[in-house]
């Protein structure tokens, strides 16, 4: 056991599985500091700065290249737009007039210039123009670097590192995905963030929601990363080192059993087979989920690719990345959700509402942006001629609203079979559950849908009325509170008697504490993300389920989530062997 | 001199891929483009100045023209503004 109360122990959201120790590389972006030089060789200045920005868009382009290759030509347009700041004629023909006039180093009035146009971007009460700005931030320090002749300093030369970082933007992720990043660790961020998804999709763990990380540690400081538990160790003790040193060791034993289940089924012992979903955020994961042995796409996040567009994208550009995705997975099925907005993801339009996760988020949005929704639905179905793919609608909380929904649906296939375009007739609708009132209405909701996913995340906190952003009210998030096990229970139940598919795709299947419970309570299927599918598998493979079962019976009689934890760990410790509960519990 | 009064109609506004193709195809022409919001005039053959111009749905912008390929240019772009940045 690790002591959490030591000074030198810090705990954040562990956002990808795995246990590194590696000196820390500190990636702050630099800021470049300029003065304001009277000089008299005006055309040196001029050709300094022409040179600079000839050196800055060779550079660009290498990044823009290495984006279009890792993230898909779409994505990587957002670098398109940078590379055409450095031809931005108006602004570089009054660069070189001011320095003609004022006789000033060429640092500064780049720095004066681009500077105006970030402080109209920063004035705006519109958060993408806040970021805009931020980009512009780059480009700018790129072309005075490129005036001082300076060498970027982040770049990363010898030995395995773990990346420390305020937080990470796609032209960074991109560039460290080449270099030996053993680990990611970051101030801000989700389980959503670049750095978790590129993290996962690496294999290597990562640590995400630090706050101070960047305060914490310091270049070159020995760091032991815990990707399983959220913990990070700087400059470790002699104890310290030789718990995880062992931790270690077992983990490679670990992990050569672990390769050895990836063609096996997550089966318990005595014969009940759980399907094995995983959660998709990022193209490069698909190999990952598939190599992992994963039985299909319980949950792809439809709202990452408009964020990264930085708009809305349109009905082709949809159905091509939906497509993409389906025909990698074939036979695989890949369920789809409409996109989740509201609530804490960013509303595209400018909106603010007093309480927005009781506010306009999810099916609420979707049905009142019909157009939007429409072009989803039409991609959705142009994108389902392999018959793989599911589609999913997030926040449900009325019968009402999956009847328009389906209304919806129905009328695009209408215009498809009249545009004689071809389409999955018989595609699969699904909804999460996430709120109470529709777990409460399962058997209704049953007759209109094929499938229900349960989201534990949303579910957990309006059950609760925790919100699990608040850090006042933290402690009040409890994941095994009786009602949330007895819900969970009552959502199984009655799924099973309609004979309607039931998942379960929220932070919670992830949770190596809580995957006997689920299988207890006799769900058929849950998705985790691509990297925790070896580790559930070998969880399930060791469980009975006739025992399990009898232990959940148990566990729903308690009053308190103390018992309920109480129980799982002696549950842990009795059957499970010292080498593998090690890493599933700190 | 061309003058034309345009809304922005794509639900996601003037972000950065419809800046970019703005650009690209005022610099296809010779005359002079002009962008007024509010009390900002930005020159519309500069993406540094067209991506500072907040424009959400349903903003109200003012497109000036002036050169010896006005006409054309005010056609090209206009019809860029209209069919929503291709987003509709």
């Amino acid at each position: 056991m690790i002591d959490l109360e030591k000074e030198n122990v810090y705990k954040g959201i562990p956002a990808a599985p795995g246990i590194k120790i590696a000196n820390a590389f500190l990636f702050k972006k630099e800021i470049e500091k300029v003065t304001d030089e009277a000089i008299t060789n005006v055309d040196e200045a001029i050709g300094n700065f022409t040179e600079a920005l000839a050196k800055s868009k060779k550079e660009l382009a290498k990044v823009f290249s290495l984006a279009v290759d890792k993230l898909g030509r779409k994505r990587a347009a957002l670098f398109e737009a940078q590379i055409m700041i450095l031809d931005d004629p108006v602004l570089v023909n009054r660069i070189i007039d001011r320095i003609r006039a004022e006789k000033k180093n060429s640092e500064f009035i780049v720095n004066d210039e681009i500077s105006k146009y970030q402080d109209i971007m920063t004035l705006s009460h519109e958060q993408y123009m806040r970021e805009r700005s931020q980009d512009i931030e780059d480009i700018k320090n790129r072309i005075i670097r490129n005036i001082r002749k300076k060498k970027w300093k982040s770049r990363i030369s010898t030995g395995e590192v773990i990346l420390v970082s305020n937080s990470l933007t796609p032209a960074d992720t991109v560039l460290f995905s080449r270099m030996n990043v053993t680990g990611y660790i970051t101030n801000f961020g989700g389980l959503t963030s670049h750095a978790a998804i590129v993290a996962r999709s690496l294999n290597v763990p990562a640590i995400v929601g630090l706050h101070d990380a960047t305060e914490n540690i310091k270049n070159s400081d020995k760091v032991i990363i815990d990707g399983f538990n959220g913990i990070v160790i700087v400059n470790p003790d002699d104890e310290q080192l030789l718990h995880y040193q062992r931790k270690l060791k077992k983990l490679e034993v670990v992990n050569i059993e672990l390769a050895k289940l990836r063609d096996l089924p997550a089966e318990t012992l005595d014969g009940k087979k759980i399907d094995i979903l995983a959660n998709l955020d990022l193209n490069e994961e698909i190999e990952l989920i598939i190599q992992n042995g994963a039985e299909g796409v319980g949950l792809m996040r439809t709202e990452q690719i408009f964020q990264e567009y930085d708009s809305f994208p349109s009905e082709d550009e949809q159905s091509e990345v939906y497509s993409n995705y389906a025909e990698k997975l074939y036979p695989l099925p890949l369920t789809i959700r409409a996109f989740d907005i509201g609530g804490d993801k960013v509303l595209p339009v400018d909106v603010q509402e007093p309480n927005p996760m009781l506010g306009w988020r999810g099916i609420r949005f979707l049905l009142d942006n019909e157009e939007l929704f429409r072009t989803q639905i039409r991609a959705v179905l142009k994108s389902s001629i392999h018959k793989n793919i599911k589609f999913m609608i997030p926040m449900v909380s009325s019968v009402s609203e999956i009847e328009l929904t389906k209304e919806l649906i129905a009328k695009c296939m209408a215009e498809l079979i009249l545009e004689k375009i071809p389409f999955d007739e018989h595609l699969e609708l699904g909804i999460m559950i996430e709120v109470p009132s529709a777990a409460l209405m399962i058997k209704e909701f049953a007759e209109d849908v094929d499938f229900f996913s349960i989201g534990t995340n949303d579910l957990i906190q309006y059950l609760l009325a925790v919100d699990r952003g608040n850090d006042i009210v933290t402690n009040q998030y409890q994941g095994f509170h009786p009602a949330v096990i007895r819900t969970l229970n009552f959502i199984i139940n009655e799924a099973k008697k309609t004979k309607t598919k039931v998942s379960l795709c929220g932070e919670m299947a992830a949770d190596y504490k809580a995957i006997p419970l689920l299988v207890g309570l006799g769900l058929d299927s849950i998705s985790v993300s691509g990297s925790v599918i070896p580790h559930a598998k070998k969880i399930i493979r060791s469980l009975n389920y006739s025992e399990i079962s009898v232990f959940v019976s148990q566990c729903l009689k308690c009053k308190t989530e103390k018992e309920i934890h109480d129980k799982l760990d002696k549950f842990y410790s009795d059957n499970f062997s010292e080498s593998s509960n090690e890493f599933y519990s700190n | 001199m061309v003058e034309k009064r345009i809304t922005i109609i794509n639900n996601a506004g003037l972000h950065t891929r419809p800046a970019a193709t703005i650009v690209k195809i005022a610099a296809q022409f010779k005359s002079e483009f002009f962008i007024l919001k509010d009390d900002l005039d930005i020159n519309g053959k500069s993406i540094i100045g067209v991506m500072t111009l907040a424009a959400a749905k349903g903003s109200e912008l003012t497109l000036t023209f002036d050169g010896p390929d006005e006409v054309e240019m005010a056609e090209a772009i206009t019809e860029y503004f209209n069919k929503g940045f291709d987003e509709l």
